[in-house]
């Protein structure tokens, strides 16, 4: 189960670090969601996996860690919070520039553009 | 009083919700009367927690009666102390240049500014890594909103390079808790402190990667080198009275790097220690020269002012990098020093480019400004203070961090870098100076009196220039003490709690604060 866990952290993670270094808001936006989705499943590996575990004294042989439950709520709501914001940011930054990039210019492409280029940009 | 340590978080925040309702949202005349009264409030009760912590020792505060290393505690001890107070009277001094006029180039500019500050104090203030995490949240979300202030494509573009920057920051922060948290067991700093030198050898390794983690975290915040290139524009985009408040967004980085690598990764962590060290020393020195380069090559004054910020930056770092007591209480120093300074330049760059028309503060030859004199002799201020000329505050920091340094093999480096950028600053500023006040063509618009609550908000914090060289015994006196209670290996268990444990306190920000 350790395994398969850590994959899928690290698979998110990678995931989301590619993304966001992407160059459009939107892009970026879905990295930072996945890259979000990494940590809060990280942070909740973090007070070790374990199955039919309570987090409340008394009622069951074997314990989870309550403190990384409530780590992962603060870090889910946060995180929330912050991705409506920053979605709110891109639409007005598409606004007011005329174009989704994050550095308000889409970048002269030195070739001619291809059809899937002009379809993206 | 027990209750003092959680004021300075307790009435920004108090004073941001009210603002937010009917008799005072209404009217912005009536917001600012009661956003400085709460300001000057807070300065108050800043200096009185400082002298309690300075002279009963430091006070802990358990929020909602968990003790420690189980609930979260808040450690008004010396250093955060001063660097509450050091907020409180930025803030004072920004929030009334914005009174005079800037506040109203949005909306909910003094709600935002107060939840800024209450960010801001409670990152200083908590002894919890986790709780730390969370105030750096509210204060950067109140940044994003306060740093769009004003409207116009220079602050969007800016922004949203900061949101993004710092929401990966972010995410990287929370991955290094979850490894501390994995291998520690503990979030509370002190107790990780003393847990971190008892661990084995695969535990150690995590532990490095989450500190380093950790380090990297902060640097972004702190603009340390490979993780500067987002400030000067952002500083330089911010409207003025925000851009003044930033000049503490640095230091908060600095601080955590000298809380989590001086208290938990310091002397006493076994194998672990001093980690961050072989990192920070270059880095910090790089910092240093890329600023300087800034500077030189900056095309107008706020972008100057930006890159002064860098520079500060990077000299704080190097002497957190010297890891000496000495070297410590001279970093703080410095850091109250470059603080308003810093601040005020901004204030005075707003200004200057207020009064220039279209050439604003840029480099190039304009109408001549209506008020010369006020200004310039504000910049000159400014400016020997900044270069470290005497008689001002600048002279006296560098030369204590240049004495922190004697005697160790970074010597050579220090003692030329801290040198040159005097040269560097004088150059460039004596140059930024020259075009702004002398070459000037066009009419001489004499008249517009200057809005007197910008000047007193300028004279507040050019005024820690001389205060800090007049009362520079004290001070460092006091600096002294904070750095040597840092550097202390001084348990704060909950046995030697120095008030007794608090009742059931609502208001205090707890993990599940959802």
């Amino acid at each position: 189960m350790e395994v398969m866990y850590a994959f899928c952290v690290g698979l998110l993670a990678a995931c989301g670090f590619f993304l966001v270094l992407r160059g459009r808001t939107f892009i970026v936006v879905m990295g930072l969601t996945l890259l979000s989705y990494a940590v809060n499943l990280f942070l909740f590996a973090s007070g070790r996996l374990t199955l039919n575990g309570a987090a409340v004294l008394g009622q069951s042989a074997q314990y989870s860690d309550p403190l990384p439950q409530a780590l992962v709520l603060t870090a889910i709501v946060i995180g929330f919070a912050m991705t409506a914001f920053l979605v709110i940011l891109a639409m007005r930054s598409r606004a007011d520039q005329g174009n989704d990039h994050v550095d308000g210019q889409i970048p002269a492409r030195p070739v001619s553009p291809s059809p899937i280029d002009k379809r993206n940009g | 009083m027990q209750h003092l340590p959680i004021f300075p978080i307790l009435l920004p925040m108090l004073a941001a919700a009210f603002m937010l309702l009917p008799p005072l949202s209404q009217s912005i005349i009536r917001q600012r009367f009661f956003a400085v009264t709460v300001m000057m409030t807070i300065v108050a009760v800043s200096t009185w927690l400082l002298l309690t912590a300075h002279q009963q020792g430091t006070q802990l505060y358990v929020l909602g009666g968990w003790q420690p290393p189980f609930g979260i505690v808040l450690v008004a001890d010396r250093l955060s102390t001063l660097m509450v107070l050091l907020t409180s009277i930025l803030g004072l001094g920004a929030q009334l240049y914005a009174c005079a006029g800037d506040d109203k180039e949005g909306m909910y500019f003094h709600p935002l500014f107060m939840f800024q500050i209450l960010g801001v104090n409670g990152a200083f203030l908590t002894g919890d890594i986790f709780n730390l995490f969370v105030f750096f949240e509210v204060l950067l979300i109140a940044s994003y909103a306060l740093l769009i202030h004003g409207g116009g494509k220079q602050k969007t573009k800016a922004n949203v390079h900061y949101v993004i920057l710092n929401l990966v920051g972010s995410s990287i922060f929370l991955f290094a808790l979850g490894i501390l948290y994995g291998t520690l067991g503990s979030l509370n700093i002190e107790d990780m402190a003393a847990k971190v030198s008892s661990l084995n050898k695969p535990q150690q390794a995590l532990v490095k990667a989450g500190g380093l983690l950790l380090l990297v975290v902060f640097g972004l915040k702190a603009a340390l080198l490979p993780l500067h290139f987002w400030l000067p524009k952002t500083y330089a985009a911010a409207s003025a009275p925000v851009a003044a408040l930033f000049a503490i967004m640095t230091k908060i980085g600095v601080y955590s790097i000298l809380r989590v690598h001086t208290t938990i990764f310091g002397q006493d962590a076994g194998a672990l220690a001093n980690m961050a060290i072989p990192w920070l020393w270059p880095l910090a020195l790089l910092t240093i020269a890329m600023g300087a380069i800034g500077v030189l090559a900056s095309p107008s004054l706020r972008l100057s002012v930006a890159n002064l910020v860098v520079v500060s930056v990077g000299t704080l770092l190097l002497a957190v990098a010297m890891q000496r007591e000495s070297a410590t209480s001279a970093a703080l120093y410095y850091m109250i020093h470059s603080t308003f300074i810093t601040g005020a330049l901004f204030l005075i760059a707003d200004m200057i480019a207020k009064q220039r028309g279209k050439a604003e503060d840029r480099y190039v030859i304009a109408r001549p400004l209506q008020n010369p004199k006020v200004l310039g002799i504000a910049f000159f201020i400014a400016v020997l203070t900044i270069v470290g000329m005497p008689p001002f505050s600048g002279f006296v920091s560098k030369i204590f961090i240049l004495q922190a340094a004697e005697g160790m093999r970074e010597m050579v480096w220090v003692w030329p870098m801290l040198l040159l950028i005097s040269l560097v600053f004088l150059v460039a500023l004596s140059r930024a100076g020259t075009t702004i006040f002398w070459r000037a063509a066009g009419d001489n618009t004499q008249g517009k009196p200057l809005a007197p609550l910008k000047v007193i908000a300028i004279a507040l914090l050019l005024g820690a220039s001389p205060v800090l060289v007049i009362f520079g015994g004290p001070i460092t006196q006091y600096t002294q003490l904070a750095a040597a209670q840092l550097h202390s290996k001084a348990p704060l268990n909950s046995t030697q709690s120095p008030i007794k444990e608090v009742k059931e306190i609502p208001k205090g920000q707890s993990h599940n604060a959802n």
